[in-house]
């Protein structure tokens, strides 16, 4: 039984900022982090209905965007990688290349990977972020992480300037609670 | 309940602990909080927790997306998502 159902149109306000503090560790450049994180959802939208609803939307997009890293280190280091095979290893054909999939160890061996999510910062904080109900995450983002000023956020939301500490005192409660485990 | 001048209640201290968290609170308000946090355990609680939050999150490993970014980025999904159907 699907229990899980996607909306690509949440996409980008509920997953964005998380996948991109996901990637942006693994590749260490913003535009190509950006990059990444569109065809991400580019290419999960292209492949929606093989989407079972066993995994929530965002691990399912995480696992996207995993390979799509992959790619992007393979392009990389294709040239490089070619040239070290014929350097080191016998020219038999066949097997040309084989040991460099051998010897490499996995980087996204699945015990490890949730040990070094917890270790960065950005994607746990974002995870925790993506745990509070969307219109606190939203202002509680603006107003700690983009720095805008209370009264431009009252406006945008059209809220009272005390409505807003109210959502502002919820989310560092709720944030302080989640990260308490691995930062505190 | 009569206001006291000085003293806080615990909902006020940390309304203003949130408030200095953004540099938003003014100098008497600070004065206050801190006189709060002498005989106040939980508040304390609250204030060093919420000091720590402040200083994780100005880590500059913590990013977003600029927000035209992803207006474009939707824009780009929405664009596919009328083509695919």
């Amino acid at each position: 039984m699907p229990t899980n159902t996607i909306d690509p149109t949440t996409w980008v306000d509920k997953y964005s900022d998380y996948l991109f503090n996901y990637t942006i560790v693994r590749v260490d450049d913003k535009e190509i982090a950006q990059d990444l994180v569109q065809e991400t959802f580019l290419a999960g939208l292209k492949s929606m209905k093989n989407f079972k609803g066993e995994a929530s939307e965002r691990t399912w997009l995480i696992s996207i965007l995993k390979r799509k890293i992959i790619d992007y280190y393979r392009k990389i280091n294709s040239k490089k990688g070619k040239a070290e095979v014929r350097l080191n290893y016998n020219s038999d054909s066949d097997s040309e290349g084989d040991w460099l999939e051998e010897r490499v160890a996995d980087p996204f061996d699945a015990n490890a990977e949730g040990e070094i999510e917890n270790k960065e910062l950005g994607t746990a904080i974002h995870n925790c972020i993506g745990k509070l109900p969307e219109k606190q995450a939203t202002i509680f983002k603006m107003k700690t992480i983009q720095g805008f000023d209370t009264e431009t956020i009252c406006d945008e939301f059209s809220i009272t300037a005390s409505n807003l500490w109210v959502i502002i005192h919820r989310a560092r409660t709720a944030l302080a609670a989640c990260l308490e485990k691995s930062w505190f | 309940m009569g206001k006291s001048k000085i003293l806080l209640a615990c909902d006020e201290a940390n309304h203003v602990c949130d408030k200095a968290q953004y540099k938003e609170a003014t100098l008497w308000e600070k004065i206050r909080l801190n006189v709060h946090l002498i005989y106040c355990r939980a508040c304390r609680k609250y204030t060093k927790n919420n000091l720590k939050l402040t200083k994780l999150m100005k880590s500059p490993e913590v990013k977003t997306i600029d927000q035209r970014d992803k207006q474009a980025m939707k824009e780009r999904l929405m664009q596919e998502l009328s083509n695919h159907q």
